[in-house]
Order: C-alpha cells, then structure tokens, then sequence
C-alpha cells in the first residue's frame, strides 16, 4: 500500500510536472512577487454587502501558479488539516488545466470554494510554505489559487459530480448541517450508503449560512455545493430537531444504523456584568443571524434588526470582525472592536482585521466593559469601559490584560453585539444522558474514528472541538465517515 | 423514512374573537412528541419572521397540532389570514421543556388573553394526575375571551373575570385569584397570559407563598438556544427561555427586565404592521 506521502512524490515524477518544472528557473520563480487579490474600494463596499474579495483572473492565477516550487517536500500540505495534494492542483493552473485543479481539490476537500475563502490560510497551509519556512517571502497565495479553480469550476458548469458506488444497504444519520455533516454526508453517499441530514434550522449550512456574511462567502455558493449532495442522493431535512422531533431511539426504530453528530457550537456566551440584558445588546449569533440567515436588513423581509448609530462589538475573533463589519454596513457612524488584549493577540484573521480597518472600524484594544446604561426605554445608551494593560503570557501563551486602576470612562452606544466565544450545543448532548461529555460541555471521540462512547454515535466538528475552523470541522466529518463505514462493514454486516 | 412531502398543511380553522384565530396544522412527528408546555416556531415563506406559539392541543392519530394565536403584529396577522388547505412554509418544534405534572393538591390555574391557549393543555394535564384544579380566566371584554368551555370541561371549577365586567366577575384577575386563596390551601399556582399580568399575580401569590410558574413568551429566533434574544435573568441568572424554560419559578423572574427586552423592537414592529395594514 502507498502512503500519502508516496502518492504525493508519484504525482510529482510524472512527465508532464517534470516538465513543467523545467520550463521556468527556480530563481525566476522566486523572484516574481505574490500577486494581490483584486478588492472592492473600501469605502464603496463599507456600504454594500457583495463579497470584498473579487477573486483572481486566469492571469493571475497563472502567475501566481508559477511561483509555486513544486516542492521534493511540499511542507505547505502538512499545513492543511485535510491535507491536500496543493502542488497538484496549483500545477494544474499553471498548465491552465482549471478544471483539473478543481478535480485534484475535490479529492479531499468537499468545499474547495468556502475554504478558498474563509480558511485562515496564513496559520495553516501557507505558514507551512517553502517561501514562508525558508524564504522569508510572501507564501504561494494557496487560498486564494483554491478559490480560483473552484470558482471556474462552478461558473464553467462543468461541475464535476462525484461518482457514487453501489449502495451498500447501510443506512446513516448525520446531524447538523454545518460544514463538518456536509463532508460527512458527501463521503457517505460516495460510498454507498443512504444518507439523511437533519437541520434544525430552517436552513441548510449551519454557520456558513446563519453567521459567516454574504461579504465574505456568497451564499448561493454554499448552495451550489449543497446541490451537488442532493444530485448525488443525500436527502435534507429541515426544521428538525434531533433529540426533539424525533429521539436518536426513534431513528434507529427506523433504521438508521449509525449516526455523526456534527451538532456545532450554538450556545453565546456573555460576559454577566451589569445591564447586560438591556435592549440593544444582543450575541452575535443573533445579530448574524438576523441579518444573513432573516434577511433582517433587506426591506421586504419581516425580521427587524436594530439599525445602531453608535455600534460597539466586544471581541477580538471572526465573528467579532464579522458583526462589526455588518454594522458598518447597515450605516454605523462609528463601529468599534472593544477587545481586552492588543491587536497582536486578536484571534481574528489578519486579512479581516486588515479589511475592517481599511472600512473605517474603530479598533480600541486594551479595553474591557464593565457595565451598560439604558435610557427610560431600557433601551442601552452608555458603556463603562476600563483601560488595560499586558502582564506576563497566561496559560493560553497569550499575555494576560491587567485593569488600569482609575482608567475608567464611558462611550456612547446605542447597539452593542457581544461576541465573546461560544459553546457546545447541548440539545444533543443533554437528549442523550448516556453520553460521555467533557467538563467543558463537548463529546468525547475517539480522535482516529470520531466515535463516541456510545458505539454507533460519531461526532465531529465544534460539538467536539468547542469552536474550531471551517476545514477543521470538515477533516473531522471526513474521519467519522471512515469511522462508520469501518463500524458498519465490521459489526452490520 | 422521514419524507420531506409537503407538511404543514391547515386542516381546520376556526375564529375565536376578532383578534384569535385557531389553527389545526397537520404535523405528525410533532404530534406525537409534543407535551404539555411545549411550544413550535413556524415561519410563513422565504421572508418570514420565526416565531414561537404554543402547542395548544394534539392529536396523534389524525397527526396534528392546534395552536391558537392572537393578531399582534405582521406575521401573527399573516398566520390568521391563512385559510384550509394552506401550507405553512415552516414549522419546527416541539421546542421547550415539559410542564412538570404531579399530584399536588389544588392547582389555581390563571390565565390571561391569549394565554389561556397554552395554559388549556396544562389545565388537562393537572386534572388528569388527580389535582383539583381551579381556573381563573381574565379577559378585556366578553368577546375576548377564549376556550371558556374546553377549560370548564376539565377544571373543577372556573372563574371568569373581565376588565369590563361585560361577562363573569368585573374586575382584574388577582381579584378573582384572592377569592380562592382565601378560602382553600393552594399547593400550586400556574400562571400564563401578558407579561404585565404575570407579574402581578406572582406578586399575588408570593404574598401568600405559594409555589407559582409563569410561562414566559420572551421574543424569540432561531428557538434552539443558538442566538440569546430570549434571555430573561431568573434568581440573578440568564437563562434562555427557548430551552431552559419556557416555564420557570415566577418568584425568581424579573419581570421588570422582561417587560423591557419584549418592548425592544416595538418601533420597528409597529412601522412594519402599520405598512402591512396599509397593503391588506
Ligand atoms: C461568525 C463566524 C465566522 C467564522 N469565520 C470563520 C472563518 O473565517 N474561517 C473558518 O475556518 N472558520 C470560521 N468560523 C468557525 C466555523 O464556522 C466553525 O468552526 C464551523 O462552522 C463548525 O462547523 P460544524 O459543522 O461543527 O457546526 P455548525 O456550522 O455550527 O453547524 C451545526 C448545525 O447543526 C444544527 N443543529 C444543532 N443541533 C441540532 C439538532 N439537535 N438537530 C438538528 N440539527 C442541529 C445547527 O442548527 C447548525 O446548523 C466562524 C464562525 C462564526 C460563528
Ligand atoms: C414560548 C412562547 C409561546 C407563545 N405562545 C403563543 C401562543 O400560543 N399564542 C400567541 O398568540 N402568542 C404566543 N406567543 C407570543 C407570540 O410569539 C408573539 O405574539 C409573536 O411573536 C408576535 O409576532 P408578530 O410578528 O405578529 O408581531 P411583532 O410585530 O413581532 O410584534 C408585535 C408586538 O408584540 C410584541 N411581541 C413581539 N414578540 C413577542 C412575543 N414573543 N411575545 C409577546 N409579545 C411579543 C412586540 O413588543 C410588539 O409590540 C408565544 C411566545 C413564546 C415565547
Ligand atoms: S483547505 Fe484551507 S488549509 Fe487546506 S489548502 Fe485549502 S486553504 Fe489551505
Ligand atoms: S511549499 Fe509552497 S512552493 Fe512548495 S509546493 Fe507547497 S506551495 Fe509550492
Ligand atoms: S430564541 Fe435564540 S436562544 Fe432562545
């Protein structure tokens, strides 16, 4: 048998890659600069709401392909949780084989045109890049190169529709639909078995739908990879509750023979201090949510959404990013991150923090809430925040902020979006009491099989990790469907 | 095999006053779970807003769910406008926890408006585990009142009060709840119906400590505990009524902090009923 890594050296040695590599000196190669992403101005796009990023033209996709060295050791792959074949696909470019790219990404990644997107490229494959390791240069653009084929792939139509192998007469349930149950479901139906994916939501994509906004991943292209699943024949069902519509017992009665809990984490976490429940301080889950899952903004729809003026978001992650740059959109006169930490320890991606500073977002780091007012209405119109200032690294290896005595003053705010992390849904977990839990509220796996204790349960994605990355949740659902197919062949038979 | 046919159709309508509307809904799988306290979120067309109705009644063998609802603003108003035979885009539940059902002795059961809906259910339970149950029902006017006699059917005795005194007792609730109070040992007060109106009653009964729930109808979206607009502080906690309630210990509620967060969107609700009204 040949492992990943033989494959991979195989792929190299053959003819046409050699050949390629000969066409264009290393030195040539390394001395081309990284071609930039194209952008909408920023001031013109802080007032819409189509994507930032207007993707590669074939030309720079080619050019950039060319600074890829098609490495003896390609270090960007281990880079990549689900390690993909990235000299494969970016040769492919480079020959103009677009479609070929696409095939090579799909090998392993099941949604090549979120990842290409939304992927924190720069601490993942590209960190691992030769340019990066050795060069001390800007790494091979590999995000943005995935997104280029994926995007030709989808506008050429030519999608290519996995081949899916005679049923197995196996029958599985995965629940959620987020990005770790789409990976899952894919490599289920590919290999033969009949697979249904529950939703409780009204909608299919879990975060990539409800919380990741349309500025930063289109969702029409979630639902061109949604279509292919149903082409392939996994069924979707919405406005289902797992563990409420119907009881894991119910299903198995049904004749679901192993289930993959890809359940997310739902749960929003405020910070509990004082005029924390006025009106006017929602979660961003419910900020994001009003707006990309209800259409809260768009006029025609039903859902309201406070329109603030003075709009605070306290945190520094993506979802913070992502709501303050909502709020910029919807005509914030002011928009601003209120974080505790500096801008270095800000768990965003650079590339957002980069965005949302270039559309004017305030950043006022090394600052903390400590209480909310409200007008008559109970409507909040005040925040007390305290200055801070960094100690020594705490057990995160981040430096911990300390409150500056006497530092204390007050901004005005007539929106204020909490987005202070997340935890584990526990609709699945607290409908199962069998099953065996964290003290942190996530299921326990197997990290090889993803299989739970239960033994017919897999798990995968944030319900597991607590709150990971889109391709993180992806190599999880990939895993637990080999998990399964392994369970069912041994015991099922 | 779960289908994904077309579900949700109304089977049945009825109009209960000019403001209430009863809907039976074909919803099998619900059907069968839903139990007393448990509520759905439905959602009309790709527009909709998701809001949260109590399961009033069920049927397992004709699989469907009642739920009855009072015209407040655009999608209430749009729900009532559906006729026999309509389909309702969304529908998803059952959402919450269960009333816990015992026998406790006498159960004072007070409802208020729209909230005898989800209190009817409720009211069946508490007899059928042996309670002697005694209802309060309040209402504006006589026109308003609702289910007066599927309550009478299975409550020991029934009180009626109107603020307007066009039927029953004229006066408030409280008034009608001191008159038992006084006369017999309650062992447990439920009480469902306006924010306002639950608060005092609970104020009513914690004078006389007596252990009361209160079923909270918070503003809700997703239903699922994934967003927090449903928070309400109960005993200096948050809690998410969507999933850990909607019933809770009505002593411990903050009532004042819930009438507050239910007002949040009042400016923009009623500019889009108004505009709604205009158009229909
Ligand atoms: C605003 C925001 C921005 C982000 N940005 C990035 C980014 O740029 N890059 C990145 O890599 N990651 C990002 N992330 C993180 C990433 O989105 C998550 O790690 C990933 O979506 C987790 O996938 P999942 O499949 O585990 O769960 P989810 O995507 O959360 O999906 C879970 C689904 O399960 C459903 N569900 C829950 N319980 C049940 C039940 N009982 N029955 C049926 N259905 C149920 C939920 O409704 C939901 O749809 C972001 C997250 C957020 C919130
Ligand atoms: C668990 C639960 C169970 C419920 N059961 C029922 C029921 O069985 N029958 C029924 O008629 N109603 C019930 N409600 C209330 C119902 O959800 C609201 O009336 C509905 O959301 C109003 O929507 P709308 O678009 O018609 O009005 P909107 O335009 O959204 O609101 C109109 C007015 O109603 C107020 N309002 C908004 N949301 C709510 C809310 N959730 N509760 C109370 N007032 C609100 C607003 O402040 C506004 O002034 C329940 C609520 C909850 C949380
Ligand atoms: S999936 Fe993500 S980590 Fe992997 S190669 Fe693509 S962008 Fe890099
Ligand atoms: S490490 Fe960089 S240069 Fe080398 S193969 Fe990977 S992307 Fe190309
Ligand atoms: S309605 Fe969203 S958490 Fe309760």
């Amino acid at each position: 048998m040949t492992t990943y890594q033989e494959y991979l050296k195989e792929q190299r040695e053959l003819a046409w890659r050699a050949d390629l590599r000969k066409q264009i000196p290393a030195k040539d190669r390394t001395s081309k600069e990284r071609v930039k992403m194209p952008e909408q101005d920023a001031l013109q796009r802080s007032a819409n709401h189509a994507e930032v990023n207007l993707g590669l033209t074939a030309e720079m996709a080619i050019n950039e392909a060319q600074r890829c060295l098609d490495c003896v050791t390609p270090t960007c792959v281990e880079g990549c949780p689900v390690g993909i074949n990235i000299p494969g696909f970016i040769k492919c470019i480079e020959t103009k084989d677009f479609l070929g790219a696409a095939k090579v990404l799909k090998q392993t990644n099941a949604l090549p045109a979120v990842c290409g997107r939304v992927c924190p490229q720069e601490i993942q494959c590209e960190s691992k890049c030769f340019y990066t390791i050795k060069m001390n240069k800007p790494a091979v653009a590999i995000g943005n190169l995935e997104r280029f084929a994926a995007d030709f792939e989808r506008e050429s139509g030519n999608i290519s529709i996995p081949e899916v192998a005679a049923p197995n007469g196996f029958k599985v349930a995965v629940i959620g639909s987020g990005p770790a149950g789409l990976a899952a479901a894919g490599d289920l139906i590919k290999a033969g078995c009949s697979v249904t994916v529950f939703e409780a939501l009204h909608e299919i994509g879990g975060v990539l739908k409800y919380g990741i906004p349309e500025f930063r991943l289109p969702n029409y292209m979630v639902d061109v990879e949604i279509n292919n699943l149903k082409q392939m024949g996994v069924e979707f069902i919405t406005n289902f509750v797992v563990g409420s519509t119907a009881s894991i017992q119910d299903l198995r009665d049904q004749g679901y023979q192993a289930f993959f809990v890809s359940s997310g984490a739902g749960l929003p976490n405020f910070m509990k201090i004082p005029g924390e429940n006025y009106s006017g301080i929602l979660s961003s889950n419910e900020y994001l949510t009003r707006v990309n899952l209800m259409g809260a903004a768009k006029p025609d729809y039903d859902t309201p959404v406070f329109l603030g003026k003075n709009v605070a978001v306290i945190g520094g992650g993506n979802t913070a990013m992502d709501s303050v740059r909502t709020a910029k959109r919807l005509g914030a006169k002011r928009a601003m991150i209120i974080y505790r930490r500096s801008l270095d320890e800000m768990p965003a991606r650079k590339e957002e923090i980069h965005h949302a500073i270039e559309e004017g977002v305030e950043f006022m780091c090394l600052n903390n809430p400590l209480e909310y007012f409200a007008d008559s209405q109970g409507r909040v119109n005040k925040m007390r925040v305290q200055k801070m200032e960094l100690g020594e690294p705490d057990a995160s290896g981040r430096r911990k902020p300390i409150p500056m005595e006497g530092s204390e003053y007050e901004i005005d705010v007539d929106l204020v979006v909490v987005s202070v992390g997340v935890s584990p849904n526990p609709l699945i977990p607290s409908s199962l009491p069998q099953l065996e839990m964290s003290k942190w509220g996530t299921i326990i796996v197997d990290k090889e099989s993803m299989q739970s204790n239960i033994s017919d349960i897999f798990a995968g994605g944030d319900i597991v990790r607590g709150g990971a990355t889109v391709i993180l949740a992806m190599g999880d659902g990939r895993k637990a469907a080999q998990g399964i197919l392994e369970y069912l062949h041994e015991f099922k038979k | 095999m779960y289908k994904r046919n077309k579900m949700n159709k109304i089977v049945a309508k009825e109009i209960l006053s000019d403001l209430v509307v009863k809907l039976e809904i074909e919803a099998p799988l619900i059907a069968k779970k839903r139990k007393a306290g448990h509520f759905v979120i439905v959602k009309i067309g790709e527009k909709g807003e998701r809001i949260p109705l109590t399961i009033s009644q069920a049927d397992i063998s004709k699989g469907t769910i009642t739920l009855i609802l009072q015209k407040v603003g655009v999608t209430s108003h749009k729900l009532a406008q559906l006729n026999v035979g309509d389909y309702i885009s969304d529908v998803v539940g059952p959402l919450g926890k269960a009333t816990h059902i015992e026998k406790f002795g006498t159960v004072l059961c007070a409802g208020g408006g729209v909230g005898i809906a989800p209190l009817l259910p409720i009211i069946q339970e508490m007899k059928a585990a042996g309670n002697r149950v005694i209802s309060v029902l309040a209402a504006r006017t006589k026109e308003l009142l609702i289910l007066e006699q599927e309550v009478r059917d299975c409550s020991d005795e029934v009180i009626v009060m109107t603020d307007d005194g066009s039927y029953g007792t004229k006066g408030l609730i409280t008034q009608g709840m001191d008159e038992v109070i006084a006369r017999e040992k309650v062992a447990l007060c439920v009480t469902i119906g306006p924010a306002i109106m639950m608060k005092f009653t609970s104020m009513l009964t914690k004078k006389y400590n007596i252990p009361t729930v209160a079923s909270l109808n918070t503003i809700m979206v997703d239903g699922t505990g994934m967003c927090g607009a449903c928070r309400i502080t109960v005993g200096g906690q948050t809690k998410f009524v969507c999933v850990d309630g909607p019933e809770f210990d009505a002593h411990q509620i903050d009532f004042e902090e819930m009438l507050m967060r239910l007002g949040a969107y009042k400016t923009e609700e009623s500019e889009a009923y108004q505009a709604y009204l205009q158009k229909v």
